[in-house]
């Protein structure tokens, strides 16, 4: 067992947890969106940052890969982790404001506004599907391709994969296009209330990227070009 | 080449080269990196060649074709030893009348470097201010050895502190004499962090998981404007095979890799033919030198990744893997390649473990100050008058560096800021130019160490586009697996660009600032922590431009094409040098007469600027 503190709660947690499981243990409600129980931890969202150490050394690290210390100070929602968090929301609702997901976060955290020049991506390339398919479906049909801004997500050479199932399961444990909010003029999306569930792709001719790897998608039926 | 069997017979061999070497013999020196091959080394050596043969100098004349000395601007250059004259920017004409001056044992004064400050010329290569102010223990080696030649650098004390090293430990007993060693010397990683050498390889020394530990060169160099590491692998690779020897031999280590990066072919050439010199002279291999101790050195080629210098991305691209860092802990040391113990140090560093074993911990750490021991490569580049490889100890001042070694501003005007330590560093202004360099001080400052770039700016140059250029070059190269990595450098450059191109507002200018903090302290690796420092710097050095571009839409420096236009003033003779020059056919005017500049045409290339020899063209 490992003792650390979590707020200033001195806590003991089996050795090898990562500080996200052992706060969400204690009660600490921590936000993600890259990570998913069963999934190994990426660390791509970065949402889940909190502070450890003592200042000056006080640092942010993703708390889903951050493995638990003996005596670690962490803290879950200091004013400098809310500050970051607010900002990587404002910067995910700048390039992808149709998604549920994200809308309902950036609601929770009152982002009201973001200032920078909107977007409407489909992907966040936070890897959920990408860990899904090598991990809990043995495919690795997908994988991330290029670095920086021409980084994507697909199959080798965009052609379809040999070893793809159509499980369909990295559309669903997508948090980006999962519950897609279908608010009709996309600029005016950010809401923050939408609760509409309609099965996603259904307004599939309106995005261009969609990403898709289904073909024909069993959710909406509608056949690739 | 015989394999050696012993210490003894490394000794012997040793000594037999020295003792058949004749120093009185003239040797023509000629720097051939690929910064000399550029600039027409190779012609002067294929002239070189052809006259000694053809006259029959063989025995008389020697030549030497080695690695960058380090005065790049000066190349293609000479150095004639015994006497060490220094001849710059030769031509091929020139190099037969030094051939022959040589022959006669004559100097050709007109052909000397000439000090523009006091307008007089020097003979010799020390004597020159540029190398004058330096402490040359890794670049005298580059003018030394020729680096396809392993005898050469066993001749000039190549190898002698792997075989004192086993020697010592061997005789005492002590297995931990070559850790202890490193670490009194104080030596810090000079890849840009300054975590001490010592600590990192006596972590290493005492992983005892598993069979087997990595100890890695990292030579996948890619700040722009620095090119020390290069300079190194190509001018002395044997230095950095005995570093990682020694390394190897002190921590247990079973095999060594040397990541470097696939742009530098002639690196990867002089390093192949280096591993196989070594290999065969029984240096790397099966029981090396007759002790029980067994270590070989692979070269792995990396595809030009800027991340994959970050030390768990490298370790990832080593694997086949996409170059992705990861967090930490484990730490390599603890977990690294192939899930096995691994350190990893710069070229740089390793090229120093064998100056300290030679000298000695103690005497290495005489030169620079307490906590930043022993000397330190510069790439000093940009506008600045003498740029090159700039060998200086540790706590030198800037402005030292910029102005005594680097000879101050290249034109007429005064130098601004300097920008230390690649695209993750920040930028210095010349009113800081007394801070000392070391790790701390520039830290202090908002900028890194880094691996060692410096680039001068004068007054012509915009930081707004500067910061502009950086975050550029990062949001290609971040590797994107972070979001606020990828997406922060693209908004930051997006920010940046409104900014020079004048439609920025003095909101964005407090949104960049809150973003850039942001994206330093949410991001997993080295590469996003440092990536706003480019911004960050300039705000804080350089606000009032930034608040010109915005509140006025001006560019004080000329730099920003959106902000600015081109006009010619009365000291135009109407020479129609510009006219012809100019490739929009935006000038217009008679010959005598003066011209006039079109603005709608205008394409704002500033080459009309540069061919005016009256100081015509104006830029607002």
């Amino acid at each position: 067992m490992v003792t650390f503190y979590i707020n200033g709660l001195e806590v003991s947690v089996e050795e090898g947890s990562t500080l996200l499981e052992a706060s969400r243990f204690f009660g600490f409600p921590i936000p993600t969106l890259c990570h998913m129980e069963g999934l190994s931890p990426y660390g791509a969202c970065r949402l889940c940052v909190v502070e450890i150490g003592k200042a000056p050394n006080a640092k942010l690290v993703t708390s889903c890969t951050y493995p638990v210390e003996e005596g670690l100070q962490v803290r879950t929602a200091s004013s400098r982790v809310v500050k970051a968090r607010k900002m990587i929301l404002e910067l995910l609702l700048a390039s992808c404001p149709q998604s549920k997901t994200i809308q309902d976060l950036a609601s929770a955290y009152e982002i009201r506004q973001q200032r920078f020049k909107q977007e409407y991506e489909d992907c966040i390339l936070c890897g959920r599907c990408v860990r899904m398919c090598e991990e809990q479906m043995a495919a690795k049909a997908i994988g991330f391709r290029g670095r920086g801004e021409r980084r994507s997500l697909g199959t080798p050479f965009d052609l379809k994969s040999e070893v793809c199932r159509l499980c369909g399961a990295c559309m669903y444990v997508c948090p980006a296009c999962q519950l897609r909010c279908t608010f009709s003029s996309p600029e005016e999306a950010v809401c923050g209330g939408c609760a509409n569930l309609s099965p996603p792709c259904l307004e599939k001719n309106s995005f261009d990227d969609m990403m898709c790897y289904m073909e024909p998608c069993v959710a909406c039926e509608i056949k690739k070009d | 080449m015989d394999r050696l069997k012993s210490i003894d017979d490394f000794l012997i061999l040793q000594n037999r080269l020295v003792a058949n070497r004749d120093p009185r013999i003239p040797t023509l020196v000629i720097p051939a990196g690929t910064c000399g091959q550029a600039s027409g080394a190779n012609d002067l050596i294929r002239i070189t060649k052809r006259e000694i043969l053809r006259r029959k100098w063989t025995d008389q004349i020697h030549l030497r074709i080695t690695g960058c000395h380090g005065f790049c601007e000066m190349e293609p250059s000479v150095l004639v030893e015994p006497r060490r004259v220094f001849y710059p920017k030769i031509g091929p004409k020139d190099m037969v009348r030094i051939i022959e001056a040589v022959a006669r044992d004559e100097v050709l004064e007109e052909l000397f470097f000439v000090d523009q400050e006091t307008n007089r010329r020097i003979e010799k290569q020390d004597e020159i201010p540029f190398f004058k102010k330096q402490i040359r223990t890794l670049l005298s080696f580059n003018e030394k050895v020729d680096p396809i030649r392993i005898y050469n650098y066993i001749e000039n004390g190549g190898y002698l502190a792997m075989a004192l090293a086993m020697a010592k430990v061997l005789l005492n007993n002590n297995p931990q004499y070559v850790v202890e060693e490193v670490k009194a010397s104080g030596l810090r990683g000079r890849g840009g962090a300054g975590f001490h050498t010592g600590l990192k390889w006596e972590l290493l020394e005492r992983q005892t998981n598993g069979n087997g530990k990595f100890i890695i060169c990292n030579a996948d160099e890619g700040d722009p404007g620095a090119y020390m590491d290069r300079s190194l692998l190509e001018g002395n690779p044997h230095s950095i095979i005995e570093g990682m020897i020694i390394g190897a031999y002190g921590t247990g280590a079973t095999d060594g890799i040397v990541y470097v990066r696939n742009e530098y072919p002639l690196a990867i050439k002089h390093l192949t033919i280096a591993l196989r010199q070594a290999r065969e002279l029984g240096f790397l291999g099966e029981k090396i030198l007759g002790t029980d101790f067994s270590f070989d050195i692979k070269l792995v080629k990396g595809a030009g990744a800027f991340v994959c210098g970050e030390e768990t991305a490298l370790i990832k691209s080593i694997e086949g893997k996409m170059g992705e860092p990861r967090q930490r802990p484990p730490y390599p040391v603890q977990k690294g390649l192939n899930g096995k113990p691994t350190i990893i140090n710069n070229v740089e560093t390793w090229a120093n473990i064998p100056v300290i074993m030679r000298a000695g911990a103690k005497n290495f750490a005489k030169i620079g100050t307490e906590k930043n021991s022993g000397t330190k490569i510069f790439s000093l580049v940009g506008k600045i008058k003498n740029t090159g490889l700039v060998e200086v100890p540790m706590g030198m001042t800037l402005g030292e560096v910029v102005y005594g070694i680097g000879g101050g501003p290249a034109g007429n005007t005064e130098i601004k800021a300097v920008q230390t330590g690649g695209p993750s560093g920040g930028c210095i202004p010349a009113s800081r130019f007394d801070l000392t360099i070391d790790y701390e001080s520039l830290k202090g400052l908002g900028s890194i160490m880094g691996s060692g770039g410096m680039i001068v700016m004068d007054e012509h140059t915009c930081m707004v586009d500067v910061a502009r250029y950086f975050m550029n070059f990062l949001k290609d190269e971040s590797c994107g697996k972070c979001f606020t990595c990828r997406k922060g450098t693209q908004r930051m450059y997006e920010i940046l660009d409104d900014i020079a191109t004048g439609k920025g507002t003095l909101g964005s200018l407090d949104l960049l600032e809150e973003l850039a903090t942001t994206v330093k302290d949410t991001t997993l690796c080295g590469l996003g922590q440092t990536a706003p420092n480019p911004v960050l710097s300039t705000l804080r050095y350089f606000r009032n431009e930034y608040l010109e571009h915005i509140e006025h839409k001006r560019c004080p420096a000329g730099v920003c094409k959106e902000l600015i236009t081109y006009s010619i003033n009365k000291n135009c003779t109407g020479c129609q040098v510009c006219l012809r020059a100019c490739s929009a056919e935006a000038i217009t005017g008679k010959k005598k007469e003066l011209h006039a500049i079109d603005p709608d045409k205008c394409i704002k290339c500033g080459t009309c600027r540069s061919v005016c020899k009256f100081d015509a063209v104006n830029v607002r």
